[in-house]
């Protein structure tokens, strides 16, 4: 904020606050409706998930296998069973087993079968695992899930917010000195982001651990794990620099140039040429000029690339050995583990939901348009 | 034509969209030789051949052309006999009669070897001709400097193969250095760090045949470390088969998955704007439930639960992506240009509408669409690429992304054998960025705004 600013303060804040309170009125409502609407994107979308599983009959096998498990553990504290003969045993399983199914519904008509499961996985409620334990030693799948879940948020999150910052100050930075050599160099490097990040991991695993052995080949701690908490910090950080920096790089100079061509759209229109004239400094007529209308758009613009993040962190995690869902979600792939599987589905579902939501909230609070759309008399 | 014309001229004033369409045009080029060339049938074969029709090949060898480096010099497969076959000079069999039961089948194999590692591995293929008695063949081995080391007695019964790296005796007569070591160390150098002694070699395989019409022929492999244009791979596959033949596939994918899902979404967003009202909002709803549904994810399942080919793969990820969130820009174009005049005139000559959905509108906005289409191009190719190294490439096609997941799965990185993980993935970055260069310039062509930029 420079002093040529200043004068323009109070009379714009006084303005702000009467605002407040009905945007707050207007956001709240707003991200309410979203996040009704959002809740059934992600049921159908899970719906259709469960369709897509279950064609072969997939998903009623988890539960099967989950109701034999269930019956042979209660069988186990049974004392009746040690008297019966083995053939007599399996008779008594095999119905209680099928005991079980009618009363889990198995036998009734998939329609309403899909629509059990669907209660079901948005809870996460999909049963025990075959040959997969969470490393607490649980084996319901939701423990397993949720164990993985940090791991991936924590890679995730830094990635996000790394790129986002560095995209907007670098791209502004770039539209504000257009032509020069920076500018020349980022626009070409823009068709590198066709390569997912995966693939720049490859080459950084290549380079930095293989050949140079700066950085560790993989895996979220050194082993065995530091004692202390700051030595275990220091360790999961130096192991997260390779696949940090590789979905950096896989999209932020394609990210750059396009939020870079969008500025330098806006800052040729005639209100910023009005504003220069004017004497505003560059910082102002850049944040309310020209971020500001050019906000919802780039907003839009991550959206998207997010949604292409999470599904690249599959491989990408699977590259790295990194402990999170993608390579959950991958190793459960290899062993044909059902249960996993559909439940690292739905997560994602609810993972890219969540993150539309919170993108939702953003854009309904910089979005001029949906300010004044609750504000008639309100001033953009 | 003329516009195609007026395109590549406008084209030819970027030096990137010049670079970026030499490399399509010769991956083009390359693609039909390569089906030409080896055909499909003959290629999948290959492949999946297993090791029998790679036998003579060595494992994980590193490309011919790391020899060109300075202070590179690493051994070359050398391939020697069966006699007859190869020139007099290197194999040479004679035949002697010693008694009236007895015959020597002597076969010599004569070779230089002048590189400074040793060589992978040695195998001796021995087959014979008898009736009863089986032929007896003793092997010894002449190094430059004249030393004769005796390797093995075998007799040969059907087709034997010795491999003198298993040959525990030998092993133990070389004072347990490995055969491939020993054999062709120079004693003069530091026994810890062995060099090889460079000069010519022979093998002596001396068989005694105790019919008149015995025979023996033998058939000597020197595994080199290094192998073809591309190398192979830990099942001694040649890696030039799978590089060549990711090529067609890559680009058949890639343009193929682009057509297939640009062009649905352009006919939903033609029709949702065309019939206005509650079609076009069911088409923008469903595609936000589609921008959640986890694409990737639920190809892997399908990928797993019903089947790896890279064309049901195609087909569902052009199904899943008919909603995809492009719908949304085209959408924005169409009710700009809906309001045009000439759909008045077509609708009061009385044109239906799916007539003037694909004559009228469709067509407008193709070209301002076309580079989007090319820069979609290298992504499908990667997620081709992407599925072959989660396991679920095509089980038949050798593609770039199944070199890759062998590697990666063989531990390639870890293990020293970069070329394996480079060569495919040099050869996905400069396909993705040809075709990004173009798509990139023509995005300049068809969007004059952003050419004063």
């Amino acid at each position: 904020m420079t002093d040529a600013a200043l004068p323009l303060q109070p009379g714009a804040e006084s303005g702000e606050r009467q605002q407040t309170q009905s945007t707050l009125a207007r956001v709240v409502h707003y991200t309410g409706l979203r996040m009704v609407a959002l809740f059934f994107t992600v049921l159908i979308g899970v719906y259709l998930t469960i369709l897509i599983a279950n064609m072969g009959g997939h998903v009623d096998d988890i539960r099967r296998n989950y109701i034999r498990e269930q019956v042979a553990i209660s069988l186990g504290f049974d004392p009746d069973i040690k008297n019966m003969t083995a053939e007599e045993r399996r008779e008594h399983a095999e119905k209680l087993v099928a005991l079980q199914e009618k009363r889990m519904g198995l036998d009734q008509p998939f329609l309403l079968r899909s629509f059990r499961f669907l209660l079901g996985a948005m809870t996460l409620n999909l049963g025990w695992a075959d040959n997969m334990s969470s490393d607490s030693g649980s084996r319901q799948v939701r423990n397993i899930i949720l164990e993985r879940l940090p791991a991936t948020i924590l890679l995730f999150s830094t990635t996000f917010f790394l790129s986002f910052f560095v995209q907007l100050f670098v791209s502004l930075y770039l539209s504000r000195n257009y032509g020069s050599l920076i500018d020349r160099v980022i626009v070409a490097l823009a068709p590198t982001s066709a390569a997912p990040s995966w693939f720049y991991g490859l080459f950084f695993i290549l380079l930095f651990a293989a050949l140079l052995g700066w950085f560790p080949f993989g895996g979220l701690v050194s082993a065995p794990p530091p004692d202390t908490t700051t030595g275990y910090a220091l360790s999961v950080l130096n192991h997260m620099v390779l696949p940090v920096t590789a979905t950096f790089l896989s999209s932020i100079f394609l990210g750059i140039y396009g939020s870079r061509t969008f500025f330098l759209i806006f800052s040729n229109a005639d209100y910023v040429d009005m504003a220069r004239a004017k004497g505003l400094p560059d910082r102002v007529i850049e944040r309310r000029y020209i971020l500001r209308p050019t906000m919802p758009t780039i907003v839009t613009g991550l959206a998207l690339s997010i949604i292409g993040l999470w599904f690249g962190s599959i491989v990408l995690e699977t590259i790295f050995n990194w402990p999170g869902l993608g390579r959950l979600f991958y190793l459960a792939a290899n062993i044909f583990e059902t249960a996993v599987i559909v439940g690292s589905t739905v997560i994602y579902a609810y993972l890219l939901g969540i993150t539309v939501f919170f993108l939702d909230i953003v854009y309904a609070l910089i979005d001029p348009r949906v300010k004044v759309g609750g504000n008639p008399g309100g001033q953009v | 034509m003329t516009a195609i014309r007026r395109t590549l001229a406008a084209l030819s004033q970027y030096p990137s969209a010049v670079a970026g369409l030499a490399i399509i045009a010769a991956m083009v080029f390359f693609s039909i030789y390569t089906v030409i060339a080896i055909p499909y049938s003959e290629a999948v074969n290959l492949w999946r051949g297993g090791e029998g029709v790679w036998l003579e090949n060595p494992r994980t060898a590193m490309p011919i052309w790391v020899n060109l480096f300075p202070g590179v010099n690493q051994p070359e497969t050398i391939i020697l006999g069966p006699a007859g076959e190869t020139d007099v000079d290197s194999v040479r069999k004679t035949r002697e009669i010693v008694s009236e039961e007895i015959t020597d089948v002597i076969t010599t194999f004569t070779f230089d070897f002048t590189a400074d590692e040793f060589p992978q591995e040695i195998s001796l293929f021995l087959t014979s001709e008898h009736e009863q008695k089986r032929p007896l063949v003793s092997l010894t081995w002449l190094t430059p400097d004249g030393r004769e080391i005796r390797i093995a007695d075998v007799t040969v019964e059907g087709p034997v193969t010795v491999r003198f790296s298993q040959e525990d005796k030998l092993e133990r007569r070389l004072d347990g250095v490995r055969p491939e070591i020993g054999l062709f160390a120079d004693p003069a150098s530091n026994e810890d760090d062995p060099r090889p002694l460079k000069g010519t070699y022979q093998l002596v395989a001396a068989g005694l045949v105790f019919e008149d019409d015995a025979d023996v022929d033998a058939r000597l492999v020197v595994y080199g470390q290094v192998y073809g244009l591309a190398g192979t791979d830990h099942l001694r596959r040649d890696l030039t088969l799978a590089l060549m033949w990711g090529m067609p596939v890559a680009l058949a994918f890639g343009l193929m998955a682009a057509v297939g899902t640009s062009i649905s979404t352009l006919i939903m967003a033609a029709i949702g704007v065309w019939f206005g009202g509650i079609v076009d909002a069911t088409i923008q709803r469903i595609t936000e439930v589609n921008l959640i549904l986890p694409v990737l994810p639920i190809l892997i399942m399908i990928g797993i639960f019903y089947s790896r080919s890279i064309w049901v793969m195609l087909g569902a990820l052009i199904v899943l992506s008919v909603f995809s969130s492009g719908i949304k820009t085209s959408r924005a174009i169409f009710l700009q240009i809906k309001e045009d005049p000439y759909f008045e005139a077509a609708r009061a000559y009385g044109a239906g509408n799916f007539r003037i959905i694909f004559l009228y509108l469709i067509p407008r906005i193709i070209p301002t669409l076309v580079p989007g289409f090319v820069v979609a191009i290298p992504s499908f190719v990667f997620v081709e690429a992407t599925l072959a190294v989660l396991n679920l490439g095509d089980p038949l096609l050798p593609t770039w992304g199944k070199v890759l997941s062998d590697a990666r799965v063989n531990d390639a990185l870890y293990q020293g054998h970069y070329y394996w993980v480079l060569e495919p993935a040099a050869l996905l970055l400069i396909s993705g960025i040809g075709f990004a260069m173009v798509g990139f310039a023509l995005d300049r062509v068809f969007n004059p705004r952003l050419r004063e930029l």
